[in-house]
């Protein structure tokens, strides 16, 4: 089988998406968990962690989108405008999460820091129920036309099963934020999250396991794949096993590996995610005649080779300078050490 | 109001504010480079104290540019759907690319930039530095390339694309590097970094004039001055050839912009570049206008009877922008650029005089100058985009006839409600007006604050007695990032 452009172009969105879910996912969990802390150095410990990355992490997003406009105009194209406003609340927390970081230390009031705890909190939390929305939204399947465009209303984007998939992210990212403080921080602040990371995880667990019975239950066309790829379940075993090893990881105190199980456990869902809509980018529901494929919704072959060239030659230096940002950083926050 | 009006004017909004940052970031991207090299060089810590003080401003600004871009990035997707559709084969790769090589490098060497002094060696951080500029220079490339071929389309058929047995029809790239050099894209480039090094040098003089004015920082304020006023010097000099050469392309891929830009309805012989003027457009005339006769048909043919086309005459299918903001605005930029040229060239002759720093006026002028920076990069833009209307892609002329383009008015969403972009409009500008007011503040505060004083032992090195101690000091930084590991 020659390689398909297409399935490849699908395989890297989902290593892009998996790569924003993954990095800005802890940067949202710190947010998530910003107001659980009481003291002024907490705080800034808190935004400091995510200071000097927070914005690499979002280029994710940024390349994904590009990424999907270039290789999958037509599933851009029809998601962006026919979840208008849910793209426009995502653009509004983002913002604001953005200027609560970078704003907040910029003056000494009181007033003005906790506005901006407050803006820091509510657009995380926000940003990640949005995200989980449009996935679960994704799952279920909106209505389009035969022209492959959104016709229904706002209304039909949000319902229960899209909620419980919010819940359930804004559950996994607390969790994956508290594991990964716990490698930013020291002393009683560390302790403070130790049991942040339990709460998270507990509740983590009990939204994944609700999630998983209603998407079993409710949409049977999630597993279908399952028998043509039956390769998949090895990716749902490991999955199970990274959720496993969470908690093994918190009570023995191993915040690296912990960290490394929860994004693993974030990865493997967002894969999981990619097997059940594949092939298709947007499904139609109820006509699932009308969906947008990664065949009908594509650019030409001509530009996914110059794409795939383009990819090729620019993952290589990405990776390693965000190695090399993230090595700079690595180890405990140190507020005397602060640049800038 | 219908969706169309509502998502131009949202466009045109959200793009100007976006717009107000990226010149800073790239301009001051430029001067921090030649700053912290300095530094490097001559181990005067008045260049360390100057780098890290335009660093805090650089990273404010980078910060709104950010979420003012990630609004654009999806603004194309959700207000210009069938614009996406068709022109997402061609420069969705283009935005693809932003993505991969100039906004990781940024956001990745910015972390480096603005909190790495103490976690890295100098030599290190300098890198870092120019890969921040680099990054900047970068980001502007292919936004610009894609705006550039929406301008002027290159490299692309029109081909039928089937979705579910509907057929569209959408450009294709069939070849590439015709796309990225499309006629207008290295034109633009570099007319809009141009923009840019003025928009930063202008801002560091408004500062550095200021300074000098209040008598506070006074050195640091000088040798930011003199640098930043050789960088504007150069670049109006530089901008108005390119500006030239700008002009003279849109002459012959964009005819009727062209007419607009020059407010010509007929067909005229020993045309004038008119320095003002008013178009009205329901008589169809140019009124007060003003200049030499000749001089336009001059300028494009290099001759002064050669017969330029009016608007009246143009094919009809080419159809008309808004003729009266178009040349306006276009007026306004070539004002500004004539003014800058002037009064750069002027201190530049008061600086070799050594009167400069005393003549209080122009210090004046110079702190107010940095708005009029902005508004010629603001205004050339709207001149550019307004004068392109009718269309969002525009037409190319092929053996004769019109080929292929897209009308704004066929590009907007087809699910999008009038409501909705009214609703989000309103959250845009509470939101950016809120954005805009923190800006200034900040900025402000910073400014207030200035740069840090330099410490008794800086003196010594600054006045060269202390060369042994800074090298010796040098030895003992972490030159590398490997070292730094040990702590
Ligand atoms: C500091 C900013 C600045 C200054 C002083 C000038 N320009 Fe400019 N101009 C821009 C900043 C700019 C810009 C914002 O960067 C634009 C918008 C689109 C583009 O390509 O660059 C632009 C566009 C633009 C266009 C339109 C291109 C198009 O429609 O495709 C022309 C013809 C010129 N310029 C010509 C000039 C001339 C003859 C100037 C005389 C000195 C001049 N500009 C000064
Ligand atoms: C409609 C067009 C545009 C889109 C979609 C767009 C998109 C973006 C995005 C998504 C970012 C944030 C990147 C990050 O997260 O680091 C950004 C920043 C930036 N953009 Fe734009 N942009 C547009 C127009 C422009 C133009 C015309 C220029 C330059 C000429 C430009 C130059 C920059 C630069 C230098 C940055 C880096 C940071 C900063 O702005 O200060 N952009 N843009
Ligand atoms: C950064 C500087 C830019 C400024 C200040 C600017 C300004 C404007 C303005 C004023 C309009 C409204 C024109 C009208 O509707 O009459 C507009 C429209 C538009 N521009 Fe730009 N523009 C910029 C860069 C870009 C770039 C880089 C792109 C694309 C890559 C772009 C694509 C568009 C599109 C799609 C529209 C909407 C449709 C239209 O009205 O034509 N612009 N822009």
């Amino acid at each position: 089988m020659a390689l398909d452009l297409h399935v490849l172009w699908f395989v890297l969105l989902g290593v892009l998406l998996a790569g924003y879910a993954v990095l800005d996912g802890f940067d949202f969990g710190v947010g998530i968990l910003h107001l659980t802390t009481k003291t002024e150095k907490d705080r800034q410990t808190f935004i400091h962690a995510i200071g000097p990355i927070w914005d690499g992490n979002e280029v994710w997003l940024v390349t994904f989108g590009g990424a999907l406009f270039a290789a999958f105009p037509e599933a851009y194209a029809t998601s962006f405008s026919g979840f208008y406003i849910a793209f426009m609340l995502v653009l509004f927390c983002l913002i604001f999460r953005a200027i609560s970081i970078e704003f907040r230390h910029k003056m000494h009031s009181i007033a003005w820091r906790r506005v901006w705890d407050f803006c820091f909190f509510g657009s995380s939390t926000l940003a990640s129920l949005l995200f989980g929305v449009a996935v679960g939204a994704a799952m279920q399947g909106v209505p389009l036309n035969k022209r492959g465009i959104f016709i229904g209303e706002f209304v039909d984007q949000i319902g229960v099963y899209p909620l419980m998939v919010g819940v359930m992210t804004v559950a996994m990212f607390m969790m994956h934020g508290a594991l990964y403080l716990g490698l930013k921080t020291e002393g009683e602040l560390l302790e403070h999250l130790y049991r942040w990371k339990w709460r998270g995880f507990i509740f983590f667990l009990v939204m994944y396991i609700a999630v998983t019975i209603v998407t079993i239950v409710t949409i049977p066309r999630s597993v279908d794949n399952f028998k043509h790829f039956p390769w998949a379940w090895i990716v749902v075993v490991l999955n199970l096993l990274a959720i496993a090893n969470i908690p093994r990881c918190i009570y023995l105190r191993k915040p690296v590996q912990g960290f490394v199980s929860s994004g693993c456990t974030i990865a493997g869902l967002v894969f999981l995610f990619g097997v059940a809509l594949f092939p298709n980018l947007i499904t139609s529901q109820p006509n699932p005649d009308h969906s947008l494929t990664i065949y009908n919704a594509a650019s030409s072959e001509g530009t996914l080779w110059i794409m795939t060239i383009i990819a090729g030659l620019g993952m290589p230096f990405v990776i390693t300078y965000t190695g090399i940002v993230y090595w700079t950083f690595r180890g405990k926050v140190d507020l005397d050490q602060i640049g800038y | 109001m219908d969706v169309v009006l509502l998502s131009r004017l949202q466009f045109a909004f959200t793009i100007m504010f976006h717009y107000l940052f990226p010149p800073l970031t790239i301009g001051l991207g430029v001067i921090l480079v030649y700053l912290e090299g300095m530094y490097l060089r001559t181990k005067d810590p008045l260049y360390e104290n100057a780098t890290k003080f335009w660093t805090r401003i650089f990273g404010l600004n980078f910060a709104l540019g950010v979420v003012t871009g990630i609004v654009m990035e999806f603004e194309f997707g959700t207000n210009w759907a069938v614009y996406s559709r068709y022109v997402g084969d061609v420069f969705g790769s283009a935005l693809a690319a932003e993505g991969i090589f100039a906004f990781f490098l940024e956001s990745g060497f910015l972390a480096v930039l603005l909190f790495g002094w103490d976690r890295v060696g100098p030599k290190m951080h300098f890198f870092s530095t120019v890969m921040v500029a680099l990054g900047g220079i970068f980001s502007s490339v292919w936004i610009v390339i894609a705006n550039s071929w929406q301008q002027t389309p290159a490299g692309f058929v029109l081909r039928e694309h089937m979705v579910n047995g509907e057929p569209f029809m959408r450009a294709e790239i069939v070849d590439f590097w015709a796309m990225v050099f499309n006629p207008s894209s290295v034109h633009r480039l570099v007319h809009v970094w141009l923009g840019a090094f003025i928009v930063g040098a202008f801002f560091v003089m408004s500062i550095s004039a200021w300074y000098l004015l209040k008598g506070k920082h006074e050195e640091f304020a000088k040798r930011s001055f003199r640098g930043a006023l050789l960088m504007a010097t150069f670049s109006s000099l530089a901008q108005l050839v390119s500006g030239d050469l700008q002009v003279k392309m849109v002459a012959e891929h964009q005819p009727a912009k062209f007419a607009a830009f020059e407010g010509i309805y007929e067909n005229e012989t020993y045309a004038t570049l008119n320095f003002f003027g008013w178009p009205d457009e329901e008589e169809r005339k140019l009124k007060y206008a003003f200049g030499i006769p000749g001089s336009l048909s001059f300028m494009l043919y290099g001759d002064p009877a050669a017969e330029v086309t009016g608007l009246n005459e143009l094919e009809p299918t080419w159809g008309e922008p808004p003729v009266w903001l178009t040349f306006q605005a276009y007026h306004l930029m070539v004002a500004i650029g004539m003014l800058f040229i002037a009064v750069t060239l002027y201190s530049c002759y008061l600086l070799w005089r050594g009167k400069l720093y005393t003549t209080r006026w122009l210090l004046w002028f110079y702190v107010f100058a940095f708005g009029l920076a902005i508004i010629a990069n603001e205004v050339g833009w709207v001149a550019a985009e307004v004068g392109r209307q009718p269309w969002i892609v525009y037409p190319t002329m092929v053996n004769g006839e019109l080929h292929g383009g897209l009308r704004t008015s066929d590009a907007v969403s087809e699910a999008v409600k009038a409501e909705q972009v009214l609703g989000s409009i309103i959250m845009f500008g509470v939101v950016y007006l809120l954005l805009f007011v923190l800006w200034v503040v900040i900025l402000n505060h910073k400014i207030q604050a200035g740069p840090e004083p330099l410490t008794d032992e800086q003196k010594a090195e600054h006045t060269g007695k202390g060369f042994l101690d800074a090298a010796a000091k040098l030895v003992g930084h972490k030159a590398t990032m490997t070292e730094a590991e040990k702590e």
